[in-house]
Protein backbone atom coordinates (compact mmCIF):
# COMPACT_ATOMS: atom_id res chain seq x y z
CA UNK A 1 0.00 0.00 0.00
CA UNK A 2 2.89 2.32 0.71
CA UNK A 3 3.68 2.09 -2.98
CA UNK A 4 0.88 4.40 -3.94
CA UNK A 5 2.28 7.36 -2.08
CA UNK A 6 5.54 6.97 -3.87
CA UNK A 7 4.08 6.96 -7.34
CA UNK A 8 3.74 10.61 -8.11
CA UNK A 9 7.26 11.46 -7.05
CA UNK A 10 8.88 9.71 -9.97
CA UNK A 11 9.94 12.01 -12.70
CA UNK A 12 10.19 9.22 -15.23
CA UNK A 13 11.47 5.68 -15.73
CA UNK A 14 15.10 6.59 -14.93
CA UNK A 15 13.98 8.17 -11.70
CA UNK A 16 12.05 5.06 -10.75
CA UNK A 17 15.07 2.90 -11.55
CA UNK A 18 17.37 5.09 -9.46
CA UNK A 19 14.91 4.88 -6.61
CA UNK A 20 14.91 1.07 -6.78
CA UNK A 21 18.70 0.99 -6.86
CA UNK A 22 18.91 3.20 -3.80
CA UNK A 23 16.17 1.33 -1.98
CA UNK A 24 17.95 -1.99 -2.46
CA UNK A 25 21.34 -0.44 -1.70
CA UNK A 26 22.76 -1.74 -4.92
CA UNK A 27 26.04 -0.82 -6.54
CA UNK A 28 25.05 1.08 -9.63
CA UNK A 29 27.94 -0.49 -11.57
CA UNK A 30 26.75 -3.96 -10.73
CA UNK A 31 22.99 -3.95 -11.01
CA UNK A 32 21.34 -7.33 -10.41
CA UNK A 33 19.16 -7.06 -13.48
CA UNK A 34 16.75 -9.89 -12.56
CA UNK A 35 15.88 -8.34 -9.19
CA UNK A 36 15.57 -4.81 -10.49
CA UNK A 37 13.52 -5.86 -13.51
CA UNK A 38 11.07 -7.73 -11.29
CA UNK A 39 10.63 -4.76 -8.97
CA UNK A 40 10.40 -2.33 -11.85
CA UNK A 41 7.65 -4.39 -13.49
CA UNK A 42 5.83 -4.63 -10.16
CA UNK A 43 5.71 -0.84 -10.00
CA UNK A 44 4.39 -0.67 -13.55
CA UNK A 45 1.63 -3.08 -12.53
CA UNK A 46 0.62 -0.83 -9.66
CA UNK A 47 0.54 2.15 -11.94
CA UNK A 48 -1.55 0.22 -14.41
CA UNK A 49 -3.94 -0.89 -11.67
CA UNK A 50 -4.51 2.77 -10.91
CA UNK A 51 -5.61 3.01 -14.50
CA UNK A 52 -2.96 5.56 -15.21
CA UNK A 53 -2.09 5.77 -18.82
CA UNK A 54 1.48 4.60 -18.52
CA UNK A 55 3.81 6.86 -20.38
CA UNK A 56 5.40 4.93 -23.21
CA UNK A 57 8.85 5.69 -21.81
CA UNK A 58 8.22 3.42 -18.85
CA UNK A 59 7.53 0.53 -21.19
CA UNK A 60 10.58 1.29 -23.31
CA UNK A 61 12.80 1.00 -20.26
CA UNK A 62 11.03 -2.19 -19.20
CA UNK A 63 11.85 -3.74 -22.54
CA UNK A 64 15.44 -2.49 -22.30
CA UNK A 65 15.76 -4.20 -18.91
CA UNK A 66 14.37 -7.44 -20.25
CA UNK A 67 16.66 -7.23 -23.26
CA UNK A 68 19.69 -6.78 -21.02
CA UNK A 69 18.59 -9.66 -18.86
CA UNK A 70 18.29 -11.93 -21.88
CA UNK A 71 21.73 -10.92 -23.10
CA UNK A 72 23.21 -11.69 -19.70
CA UNK A 73 21.75 -15.16 -19.90
CA UNK A 74 23.35 -15.91 -23.25
CA UNK A 75 26.77 -17.48 -23.23
CA UNK A 76 29.48 -15.06 -24.36
CA UNK A 77 29.89 -14.89 -28.13
CA UNK A 78 32.14 -17.60 -29.52
CA UNK A 79 33.52 -15.84 -32.56
CA UNK A 80 36.67 -13.87 -32.09
CA UNK A 81 36.68 -10.22 -33.02
CA UNK A 82 33.03 -9.76 -32.12
CA UNK A 83 32.42 -6.13 -31.46
CA UNK A 84 30.40 -6.59 -28.34
CA UNK A 85 32.66 -9.19 -26.89
CA UNK A 86 33.49 -8.60 -23.27
CA UNK A 87 31.24 -5.59 -23.02
CA UNK A 88 28.78 -5.57 -20.17
CA UNK A 89 25.30 -5.28 -21.66
CA UNK A 90 24.40 -3.06 -18.71
CA UNK A 91 27.06 -0.47 -19.49
CA UNK A 92 24.91 1.78 -21.63
CA UNK A 93 22.08 1.85 -19.09
CA UNK A 94 24.50 2.56 -16.25
CA UNK A 95 25.94 5.45 -18.21
CA UNK A 96 22.46 6.85 -18.78
CA UNK A 97 21.56 6.48 -15.12
CA UNK A 98 24.73 8.22 -13.96
CA UNK A 99 24.14 11.08 -16.35
CA UNK A 100 20.55 11.45 -15.22
CA UNK A 101 21.61 11.33 -11.58
CA UNK A 102 24.14 14.11 -12.16
CA UNK A 103 21.43 16.35 -13.57
CA UNK A 104 19.01 15.45 -10.82
CA UNK A 105 21.59 16.63 -8.32
CA UNK A 106 22.27 19.74 -10.38
CA UNK A 107 18.55 20.51 -10.31
CA UNK A 108 18.55 20.24 -6.52
CA UNK A 109 21.52 22.55 -6.24
CA UNK A 110 19.79 25.05 -8.49
CA UNK A 111 16.75 24.95 -6.26
CA UNK A 112 18.87 25.53 -3.18
CA UNK A 113 20.29 28.76 -4.52
CA UNK A 114 18.90 32.02 -3.14
CA UNK A 115 16.03 32.36 -5.59
CA UNK A 116 14.58 35.65 -6.71
CA UNK A 117 11.09 36.20 -5.30
CA UNK A 118 11.58 33.33 -2.86
CA UNK A 119 14.71 34.15 -0.88
CA UNK A 120 15.88 37.44 -2.27
CA UNK A 121 13.85 40.33 -3.56
CA UNK A 122 14.61 43.31 -5.69
CA UNK A 123 13.20 46.72 -5.10
CA UNK A 124 9.43 46.64 -5.64
CA UNK A 125 9.69 43.68 -7.98
CA UNK A 126 6.45 43.04 -9.76
CA UNK A 127 4.66 39.89 -8.86
CA UNK A 128 4.49 37.46 -11.70
CA UNK A 129 3.11 33.99 -11.11
CA UNK A 130 -0.32 32.94 -12.28
CA UNK A 131 -2.78 35.81 -11.95
CA UNK A 132 -5.70 33.45 -11.56
CA UNK A 133 -5.37 33.35 -7.80
CA UNK A 134 -6.57 36.91 -7.31
CA UNK A 135 -8.48 37.43 -4.13
CA UNK A 136 -7.47 34.04 -2.88
CA UNK A 137 -4.29 35.14 -1.23
CA UNK A 138 -2.68 31.84 -1.93
CA UNK A 139 -0.26 30.83 -4.59
CA UNK A 140 -1.58 28.25 -6.97
CA UNK A 141 0.37 25.48 -8.56
CA UNK A 142 -0.83 24.00 -11.78
CA UNK A 143 -1.70 20.38 -11.17
CA UNK A 144 -1.36 17.35 -13.33
CA UNK A 145 -3.04 14.01 -13.63
CA UNK A 146 -1.53 12.60 -10.44
CA UNK A 147 -3.13 15.21 -8.24
CA UNK A 148 -6.44 14.74 -10.01
CA UNK A 149 -6.24 11.01 -9.52
CA UNK A 150 -5.56 11.60 -5.83
CA UNK A 151 -8.61 13.86 -5.59
CA UNK A 152 -10.68 11.31 -7.43
CA UNK A 153 -9.62 8.58 -5.03
CA UNK A 154 -10.43 10.72 -2.02
CA UNK A 155 -13.92 11.32 -3.31
CA UNK A 156 -14.55 7.70 -4.20
CA UNK A 157 -13.22 6.69 -0.79
CA UNK A 158 -15.73 9.04 0.79
CA UNK A 159 -18.65 7.28 -0.87
CA UNK A 160 -21.05 5.51 1.42
CA UNK A 161 -20.22 1.87 1.37
CA UNK A 162 -23.58 0.28 0.61
CA UNK A 163 -24.10 1.46 -2.88
CA UNK A 164 -27.68 1.62 -3.86
CA UNK A 165 -28.32 -0.78 -6.62
CA UNK A 166 -30.57 1.39 -8.58
CA UNK A 167 -30.84 1.47 -12.28
CA UNK A 168 -30.75 5.14 -12.85
CA UNK A 169 -32.90 6.56 -15.53
CA UNK A 170 -30.45 9.36 -15.96
CA UNK A 171 -28.09 8.34 -18.69
CA UNK A 172 -24.95 10.41 -18.57
CA UNK A 173 -22.71 10.73 -21.54
CA UNK A 174 -19.21 12.08 -21.55
CA UNK A 175 -20.12 14.73 -24.09
CA UNK A 176 -22.96 15.95 -21.88
CA UNK A 177 -20.69 16.19 -18.89
CA UNK A 178 -18.09 18.12 -20.90
CA UNK A 179 -20.70 20.57 -22.10
CA UNK A 180 -22.11 20.97 -18.61
CA UNK A 181 -18.70 21.62 -17.11
CA UNK A 182 -17.83 24.20 -19.74
CA UNK A 183 -21.18 25.92 -19.21
CA UNK A 184 -20.82 26.07 -15.46
CA UNK A 185 -17.24 27.26 -15.71
CA UNK A 186 -18.04 30.12 -18.06
CA UNK A 187 -20.75 31.13 -15.61
CA UNK A 188 -18.78 30.87 -12.41
CA UNK A 189 -15.24 31.43 -13.74
CA UNK A 190 -13.83 28.87 -11.33
CA UNK A 191 -15.03 25.75 -9.60
CA UNK A 192 -13.48 23.22 -7.31
CA UNK A 193 -13.39 19.62 -8.30
CA UNK A 194 -15.73 18.76 -5.43
CA UNK A 195 -18.24 21.44 -6.43
CA UNK A 196 -18.22 20.06 -9.91
CA UNK A 197 -19.23 16.62 -8.75
CA UNK A 198 -22.01 18.15 -6.76
CA UNK A 199 -24.32 16.69 -4.19
CA UNK A 200 -25.21 13.50 -5.94
CA UNK A 201 -22.38 11.25 -5.04
CA UNK A 202 -22.98 8.36 -7.30
CA UNK A 203 -20.09 6.50 -8.72
CA UNK A 204 -21.06 6.88 -12.33
CA UNK A 205 -21.39 10.63 -12.08
CA UNK A 206 -18.03 10.98 -10.34
CA UNK A 207 -16.32 8.85 -12.94
CA UNK A 208 -17.82 10.70 -15.85
CA UNK A 209 -16.95 14.04 -14.29
CA UNK A 210 -13.39 12.87 -13.77
CA UNK A 211 -13.12 11.65 -17.35
CA UNK A 212 -14.61 14.88 -18.65
CA UNK A 213 -12.10 16.94 -16.64
CA UNK A 214 -9.21 14.87 -17.96
CA UNK A 215 -10.46 15.23 -21.52
CA UNK A 216 -10.84 18.99 -21.14
CA UNK A 217 -7.35 19.27 -19.69
CA UNK A 218 -5.99 17.29 -22.57
CA UNK A 219 -7.73 19.58 -25.02
CA UNK A 220 -6.28 22.50 -23.04
CA UNK A 221 -9.71 23.99 -22.59
CA UNK A 222 -9.44 24.12 -18.83
CA UNK A 223 -6.60 24.41 -16.36
CA UNK A 224 -6.40 22.94 -12.90
CA UNK A 225 -4.65 24.63 -9.99
CA UNK A 226 -4.06 23.61 -6.43
CA UNK A 227 -2.89 25.74 -3.51
CA UNK A 228 -0.81 22.98 -1.97
CA UNK A 229 -0.68 19.27 -1.33
CA UNK A 230 -4.20 18.00 -0.65
CA UNK A 231 -5.61 21.48 -1.20
CA UNK A 232 -8.81 21.94 -3.12
CA UNK A 233 -8.29 21.61 -6.84
CA UNK A 234 -9.72 24.56 -8.69
CA UNK A 235 -10.58 24.46 -12.34
CA UNK A 236 -10.43 27.46 -14.61
CA UNK A 237 -11.25 28.02 -18.22
CA UNK A 238 -7.99 28.07 -20.14
CA UNK A 239 -9.22 30.89 -22.34
CA UNK A 240 -11.63 33.38 -20.91
CA UNK A 241 -14.12 34.54 -23.44
CA UNK A 242 -14.01 38.25 -23.71
CA UNK B 1 35.68 62.65 -6.91
CA UNK B 2 35.73 58.93 -6.26
CA UNK B 3 33.08 59.34 -3.57
CA UNK B 4 30.89 61.36 -5.87
CA UNK B 5 31.11 58.70 -8.56
CA UNK B 6 30.28 55.96 -6.08
CA UNK B 7 27.21 57.96 -5.11
CA UNK B 8 26.19 58.27 -8.77
CA UNK B 9 26.54 54.54 -9.28
CA UNK B 10 24.49 53.89 -6.18
CA UNK B 11 21.72 56.10 -7.57
CA UNK B 12 21.86 54.43 -10.98
CA UNK B 13 21.66 50.92 -9.60
CA UNK B 14 18.79 51.97 -7.37
CA UNK B 15 16.86 53.47 -10.25
CA UNK B 16 17.54 50.71 -12.74
CA UNK B 17 14.86 48.09 -13.38
CA UNK B 18 17.36 45.47 -14.43
CA UNK B 19 20.86 44.67 -13.16
CA UNK B 20 23.08 47.59 -14.16
CA UNK B 21 25.89 46.49 -16.42
CA UNK B 22 29.33 48.06 -16.73
CA UNK B 23 28.59 48.85 -20.40
CA UNK B 24 25.42 50.72 -19.55
CA UNK B 25 27.23 52.58 -16.79
CA UNK B 26 29.99 53.64 -19.18
CA UNK B 27 27.33 55.16 -21.42
CA UNK B 28 25.87 57.21 -18.59
CA UNK B 29 29.20 58.14 -17.04
CA UNK B 30 31.41 58.98 -20.00
CA UNK B 31 35.10 59.15 -19.48
CA UNK B 32 35.25 56.30 -17.02
CA UNK B 33 37.24 53.33 -18.19
CA UNK B 34 36.55 49.70 -17.43
CA UNK B 35 39.15 49.51 -14.72
CA UNK B 36 37.73 52.49 -12.88
CA UNK B 37 34.20 51.13 -13.14
CA UNK B 38 35.24 47.82 -11.63
CA UNK B 39 36.94 49.71 -8.81
CA UNK B 40 33.85 51.86 -8.22
CA UNK B 41 31.53 48.84 -8.11
CA UNK B 42 33.98 47.21 -5.72
CA UNK B 43 34.01 50.23 -3.43
CA UNK B 44 30.23 50.34 -3.33
CA UNK B 45 29.99 46.61 -2.67
CA UNK B 46 32.36 46.93 0.27
CA UNK B 47 30.31 49.78 1.69
CA UNK B 48 27.22 47.60 1.72
CA UNK B 49 29.07 44.64 3.13
CA UNK B 50 30.46 46.70 5.98
CA UNK B 51 27.09 48.16 6.74
CA UNK B 52 25.59 44.67 7.05
CA UNK B 53 22.05 45.91 6.54
CA UNK B 54 19.03 44.35 4.95
CA UNK B 55 20.14 45.13 1.42
CA UNK B 56 23.01 43.52 -0.46
CA UNK B 57 24.59 44.72 -3.65
CA UNK B 58 24.89 41.69 -5.84
CA UNK B 59 26.37 40.86 -9.17
CA UNK B 60 23.74 39.03 -11.21
CA UNK B 61 23.26 38.41 -14.92
CA UNK B 62 26.30 40.47 -15.81
CA UNK B 63 25.26 43.55 -13.83
CA UNK B 64 24.71 44.91 -10.35
CA UNK B 65 21.45 44.92 -8.46
CA UNK B 66 20.22 45.55 -4.94
CA UNK B 67 18.68 42.51 -3.38
CA UNK B 68 17.36 41.81 0.08
CA UNK B 69 19.43 39.61 2.33
CA UNK B 70 18.42 35.97 1.86
CA UNK B 71 17.91 35.29 5.57
CA UNK B 72 15.33 38.07 5.76
CA UNK B 73 13.10 36.32 3.24
CA UNK B 74 10.38 35.30 5.74
CA UNK B 75 9.62 38.95 6.50
CA UNK B 76 9.64 40.09 2.91
CA UNK B 77 7.42 37.18 1.95
CA UNK B 78 4.98 38.18 4.65
CA UNK B 79 4.90 41.68 3.23
CA UNK B 80 4.26 40.39 -0.25
CA UNK B 81 1.57 37.95 0.94
CA UNK B 82 1.51 34.72 -0.92
CA UNK B 83 3.90 31.95 -1.55
CA UNK B 84 6.26 32.14 -4.47
CA UNK B 85 5.43 30.12 -7.53
CA UNK B 86 7.79 27.19 -7.37
CA UNK B 87 9.14 25.14 -10.21
CA UNK B 88 8.15 21.49 -10.22
CA UNK B 89 10.92 18.87 -9.98
CA UNK B 90 10.31 18.03 -13.65
CA UNK B 91 10.77 21.68 -14.63
CA UNK B 92 13.90 22.01 -12.50
CA UNK B 93 15.47 18.90 -13.97
CA UNK B 94 14.72 20.08 -17.48
CA UNK B 95 16.11 23.50 -16.68
CA UNK B 96 19.28 21.98 -15.25
CA UNK B 97 19.85 19.97 -18.42
CA UNK B 98 19.34 23.05 -20.60
CA UNK B 99 21.59 25.18 -18.38
CA UNK B 100 24.50 22.76 -18.42
CA UNK B 101 24.24 21.42 -21.95
CA UNK B 102 23.11 24.46 -23.89
CA UNK B 103 22.74 25.03 -26.74
CA UNK B 104 20.85 21.80 -27.28
CA UNK B 105 17.80 20.30 -28.96
CA UNK B 106 14.77 18.82 -27.23
CA UNK B 107 15.66 15.25 -28.25
CA UNK B 108 18.83 15.53 -26.17
CA UNK B 109 16.87 16.62 -23.08
CA UNK B 110 14.39 13.78 -23.66
CA UNK B 111 17.28 11.34 -23.82
CA UNK B 112 18.92 12.53 -20.62
CA UNK B 113 15.73 12.69 -18.58
CA UNK B 114 14.29 9.54 -20.13
CA UNK B 115 10.90 11.14 -20.63
CA UNK B 116 9.22 13.44 -23.10
CA UNK B 117 9.96 16.93 -21.83
CA UNK B 118 7.52 18.85 -24.07
CA UNK B 119 5.34 20.00 -21.19
CA UNK B 120 8.16 21.03 -18.88
CA UNK B 121 9.95 22.81 -21.71
CA UNK B 122 6.82 24.72 -22.67
CA UNK B 123 6.41 25.88 -19.07
CA UNK B 124 10.01 27.07 -18.94
CA UNK B 125 9.57 28.96 -22.21
CA UNK B 126 6.43 30.62 -20.82
CA UNK B 127 8.26 31.60 -17.66
CA UNK B 128 11.02 33.01 -19.88
CA UNK B 129 13.70 30.93 -18.19
CA UNK B 130 14.49 29.15 -21.45
CA UNK B 131 14.49 30.59 -24.93
CA UNK B 132 14.80 29.43 -28.49
CA UNK B 133 18.32 30.13 -29.66
CA UNK B 134 17.99 28.93 -33.22
CA UNK B 135 17.56 25.87 -35.34
CA UNK B 136 19.99 23.09 -35.88
CA UNK B 137 21.08 22.58 -39.45
CA UNK B 138 20.11 18.93 -39.71
CA UNK B 139 17.07 17.30 -41.34
CA UNK B 140 13.91 18.51 -39.63
CA UNK B 141 15.67 21.66 -38.44
CA UNK B 142 15.03 21.01 -34.75
CA UNK B 143 14.83 23.99 -32.40
CA UNK B 144 17.86 24.75 -30.25
CA UNK B 145 17.25 25.90 -26.69
CA UNK B 146 19.27 27.88 -24.19
CA UNK B 147 18.74 29.73 -20.94
CA UNK B 148 17.81 33.40 -20.69
CA UNK B 149 19.11 36.40 -18.80
CA UNK B 150 16.09 36.01 -16.56
CA UNK B 151 17.34 32.55 -15.63
CA UNK B 152 20.53 34.16 -14.30
CA UNK B 153 18.49 36.76 -12.43
CA UNK B 154 16.12 34.25 -10.86
CA UNK B 155 18.86 31.86 -9.81
CA UNK B 156 21.16 34.59 -8.57
CA UNK B 157 23.98 33.84 -10.99
CA UNK B 158 26.60 36.27 -12.25
CA UNK B 159 26.92 34.31 -15.48
CA UNK B 160 26.74 30.73 -16.66
CA UNK B 161 30.28 30.00 -15.53
CA UNK B 162 29.09 30.48 -11.97
CA UNK B 163 26.94 27.35 -12.22
CA UNK B 164 28.39 24.77 -9.87
CA UNK B 165 30.27 22.24 -11.96
CA UNK B 166 28.38 19.15 -12.85
CA UNK B 167 29.80 16.25 -10.92
CA UNK B 168 32.06 14.30 -13.20
CA UNK B 169 30.42 11.07 -14.19
CA UNK B 170 33.27 9.00 -12.83
CA UNK B 171 32.93 10.63 -9.42
CA UNK B 172 29.34 9.65 -9.06
CA UNK B 173 29.92 6.30 -7.48
CA UNK B 174 29.22 6.58 -3.82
Amino acid sequence: MSYEIKLDIFEGPLDLLLYLIRKNEIDIYNIPIALITAQYLAYLDIMRSLNLDLAGEYLVLASTLIHIKSRLLLPPAEEEGEEEEGEDPRAELVQQLLEYQAFKEAALRLENRPLLERDVFTRGAREEGPSVAEGEGEAMIEVGVFELVAAFRRIVAGLDRPEELEIDAEKISLADRINEIMERLSEKRQLTFVELIGEKHDRRRIIYTFLAVLELMKLRMIRAYQSGPFGAIRLFLAVEDQ
Amino acid sequence: MMEEKVAIIEALIFASDTPLTAERLAEVLPGTDKKEITALFGALCREYEQRGGGICLQEVAGGFQYRTRADLAPWVRKLKAGRPAMLSPAALETLAVVAYRQPLVKAEIDRIRGVDVSGALKGLLEKKLVRIVGRKDVPGKPIIYGTTRKFLEVFNLRDLSELPTLRELKDLQE
